[in-house]
């Protein structure tokens, strides 16, 4: 886990529910629009299946339904956002809305520990941006997963 | 003259003349008369000795030439082959292949003469012809015969340190030292043959040296060392103020250390040895490298000897596939009549005014069509290689083995000219002599426990390979003990992989399965051929990354199958598109049989589960649409569509709502984050952009 941030970082921030969130720019790999998803049965609930994105087959997740909350209802300003981890494979998610990229530096930032609000994981810290808090998203950590059929 | 433009030619025909060697000395092993075989052993030595010296690799030369000599004297009958002959022959082989590994790294054949081989050679042949010389070379211990070491002395290779060519930096430092009243020593280590981590061991020698002194030298490298990239001995060079007995003290310190010979060094003795050495052009490349290495070892030995690696470690040819002119003239004319097609294309849109073209513009397209399929398939075949690329060097490695295990064993192959994609055969080596050698070690029983059984003396190795539909299946198949049961289940009880109450439930076939898990071996004793409990998990990972998978069948007492199944091509693949209600999927054409239409009265039911009698067989039916939970199935009808899918000689009954029709599509991985049960084994773009999902029948089966 990348607990230790040092210097300033950018995020991505987008709107899931009622909460905003922060992504390591350096994981986004492009923000697209919403569009047709094939479902893949069997698949892990979460994941709401495959897209094709300029010749690449990309999965998708749902970050609502990672969240446990409750199903994606698309909208015009819907998006998925395709994040890199490695090279060669990439991830869809999907968001509410993209707002804005900020740029955090340590001080902006409070560690969470891992308390009630965080069990799986899933934030590295809460960001303070003009007032608001954005949740920075632990992206490996949603994405590689140990499943626990 | 420059020669490097037939380098490529060069290894090649190397390559095959020593693959044909080692065939033709496994005839002649078990029919030592046979004449035909000598003859042609003869002329391939003969072509690799002529074509080692035109090439100006004159340590390659010169092994041939004596191996050349021996053949010589067996042809024209002055003597017999022994098996001492012949286990002298491979292992001048094996030298060969050293040496053209070494050309294919760097275009140099490298230094190592060998002496001790042609010393072989030469005492096998006096004493073949009956001349009474030193038998000397062959009272060698088998270990420092193996031993590889730097251009040598004519003493033989009984010491090896004395082999080590000093270059004139190293001397300097060793006259220096005698001054200063610090002695230089060669020291030589034996490492027991039964050890695993060699490397380790080595490293404890080295440190425990460097507490005495300074390694000034070490062969080989501190760096091939570190890799394991030597046999059971080296040596070194070490410059200390204590005595010789000391130092082997220390050294025989480190466990499992058979013996260490230490000796002193005179600086000046080697001074010969090496204006001899300065004479011979070839090496003088070499030594400037290892002073060049040397230089900065005296430092850090370890960082010189990596960089010095680095130098050499270039490839200087390209891997390639040979390809039949034929194939090429079937790629030219497909690709001529790529661009008619196109021109047609062309010509009907420059007429778009004249409407009246519906009918020629679909016939352009068929006809694109026919081509890029038979292009496609073309290029496919170009990309095939017969699976005996692979295999040929299987019979070597059991005779090998036999020898190793004491163990007497045949390996059978058939199949040898199945061709499968190249990137398959590249990867397919490992696993295959996984399992060879696994039937060797495990799976056969030793000489006195097959008579006991009642089995004839001599174990049996099969490999068979065949082509299947769309499938090319391995089978590597031993008529040895078999699996035990019951041994497996308790060991996995043992192991925690399985409680005793799954145990219980468990059929077989699943017992079976649990051999491919990580980590488990039932092997009683390790043995270093086998059994280290990193095997058969391995082998199925790598061929369930080729896309392929594996399964074991095994009878108590009868021996054990071990069948591989294999794609034949890897991205591209003929499938029949379906719809489940508003989805659509693609089966692989190579593994549907038929497809039925099943009125529902002829659906009946076993234990429960529906099957249809389809002509004598019984056929398991696969509702698709509620297995892959699709919404809104659609509502019965009168008769199924049933697609008959088959996984060697299983069949099943897939249901579907529609077929829409056979294409050509792109297999397209859907990553490796989507956990499906395996049932979705890709995904393809279809025409329109959308994604359709590709079935892995073989779990439906």
């Amino acid at each position: 886990m990348e607990a230790n941030l040092t210097g300033s970082k950018q995020y991505v921030v987008v709107k899931i529910g009622i909460e905003q969130y922060g992504i390591d720019i350096k994981y986004v790999d492009s923000i697209v629009r919403m569009q047709r998803i094939t479902r893949v049965p069997k698949a892990q609930p979460y994941f709401k299946g495959v897209i094709n994105l300029r010749g690449e087959i990309i999965p998708v997740m749902s970050m609502r339904m990672k969240f446990e909350l409750e199903d994606d209802v698309l909208t015009n300003a819907t998006r998925i956002i395709i994040i890199k981890l490695e090279p060669q494979s990439a991830v869809g998610i999907i968001v509410d809305e993209v707002k804005e990229v900020v740029t955090l530096d340590d001080t902006m930032i409070e560690k969470v520990t891992n308390t009630v609000e965080d069990k799986n994981g899933y934030l590295n810290g809460i960001g303070k941006y003009n007032g608001e808090l954005i949740s920075l998203l632990n992206i490996s950590s949603i994405i590689i997963e140990k499943e626990t059929v | 003259m420059d020669v490097s433009q037939y380098l490529e030619i060069f290894i090649d025909e190397t390559k095959e003349h020593l693959q044909s060697l080692n065939e033709q000395l496994l005839i002649l092993e078990t029919e030592p008369e046979n004449t035909e075989t000598i003859n042609e052993i003869f002329r391939a030595a003969h072509s690799l000795k002529g074509m080692a010296g035109t090439m100006g690799y004159k340590r390659m030369q010169r092994l041939t030439h004596d191996m050349e000599n021996v053949f010589s004297e067996i042809r024209s009958g002055n003597m017999k082959v022994t098996a001492d002959l012949v286990d002298v022959l491979f292992k001048g082989l094996d030298a060969l292949e050293v040496y053209l590994k070494n050309i294919q790294e760097s275009a140099a054949e490298g230094t190592e003469d060998y002496e001790d081989i042609i010393n072989q050679l030469n005492n096998i042949l006096n004493i073949g012809l009956g001349k009474e010389t030193a038998v000397e070379a062959k009272e060698e211990p088998p270990k420092a015969s193996a031993a590889v070491t730097q251009t040598g002395t004519d003493e033989g290779g009984a010491i090896s340190y004395k082999e080590l060519i000093l270059t004139d930096y190293e001397k300097r430092a060793i006259n220096k030292a005698d001054t200063m009243g610090i002695s230089a020593f060669g020291i030589t280590v034996y490492i027991q043959d039964y050890c695993i981590l060699k490397a380790a061991r080595a490293f404890l020698v080295f440190k425990a040296l460097e507490g005495l002194g300074d390694v000034i030298k070490s062969q080989p490298e501190v760096q091939d060392i570190e890799d394991e990239k030597f046999d059971l001995d080296f040596s070194v060079i070490i410059l200390s103020k204590d005595s010789a007995e000391k130092i082997r003290s220390a050294v025989m310190n480190v466990s499992e250390i058979k013996d260490a010979i230490v000796e002193k060094i005179d600086a000046d003795q080697n001074e010969t040895e090496d204006s001899e050495e300065d004479n011979n052009g070839v090496s003088d490349a070499k030594q400037e490298k290892a002073a060049g290495s040397v230089t900065s070892a005296e430092k850090s030995g370890k960082a010189g000897a990596a960089a010095a690696k680095q130098q050499i470690a270039k490839p200087v040819v390209n891997r390639s596939v040979r390809v039949d002119i034929e194939k090429l003239d079937v790629l030219m004319n497909l690709v001529s009549e790529l661009i008619i097609a196109k021109n047609g294309l062309v010509s009907i849109s420059a007429n778009e005014k004249n409407t009246r073209n519906e009918s020629s513009f679909n016939e352009h397209i068929e006809y694109l069509e026919r081509v890029t399929t038979n292009l496609h398939e073309s290029v496919m075949k170009v990309r095939m290689v017969p699976i005996e690329s692979v295999v040929n060097r299987f019979p070597r490695m059991i005779r090998d083995l036999s020898k190793k295990l004491n163990k007497k064993m045949e390996l059978y192959m058939t199949g040898e000219e199945t061709e499968l994609d190249r990137t398959v055969i590249d990867e397919i080596g490992d696993p295959l002599m996984h399992l060879l050698r696994n039937a060797a070690d495990h799976g056969l029983e030793s000489k006195k426990e097959r008579i006991a059984a009642g089995k004839p003396p001599v174990g049996s190795i099969f490999l068979d390979a065949y082509q299947d539909g769309n499938n090319v299946v391995i089978e590597v198949r031993d008529d040895g003990a078999g699996i035990n049961v019951e041994n497996v289940k308790e060991k996995a009880i043992e192991k925690g992989t399985i409680t005793a109450e799954q145990a219980a439930e468990m059929t077989d076939k699943e017992v079976i399965d649990i051999l491919f898990r990580p980590s488990f071996s039932t092997s009683e004793v390790i043995s270093d051929v086998s059994g280290r409990g990193v095997g058969l998990d391995v082998v199925k990972t790598k061929i369930e990354a080729l896309g392929g998978d594996i399964e074991a069948k095994t009878k108590l007492g009868e021996g054990s199958i071990f069948i591989i199944r294999l794609p034949l091509t890897l991205a591209i693949i003929q499938a029949l598109m379906i719809e489940l209600g508003p989805e659509k999927y693609a089966i692989p054409l190579g593994s549907i049989q038929t497809i039925e239409d099943i009125k529902n009265s002829e659906v009946k039911y076993v234990h429960s589960k529906e099957v249809i009698n389809l002509r004598g067989d019984v056929i398991p039916l696969v509702r698709l649409g509620k297995l892959l939970e699709v919404p809104e199935t659609q509502k019965e009808e009168e008769s199924l569509t049933v697609v008959i899918v088959s996984k060697g000689d299983r069949l099943a009954g897939i249901v579907v709502d529609n077929l829409i029709g056979q294409q050509e599509i792109v297999i397209k991985s859907i990553g490796k984050y989507i956990n499906n049960n395996k049932i979705i084994g890709g995904a393809t773009i279809l025409g329109d952009g959308e994604v359709a999902l590709i079935l892995d029948v073989n779990t439906l089966v």
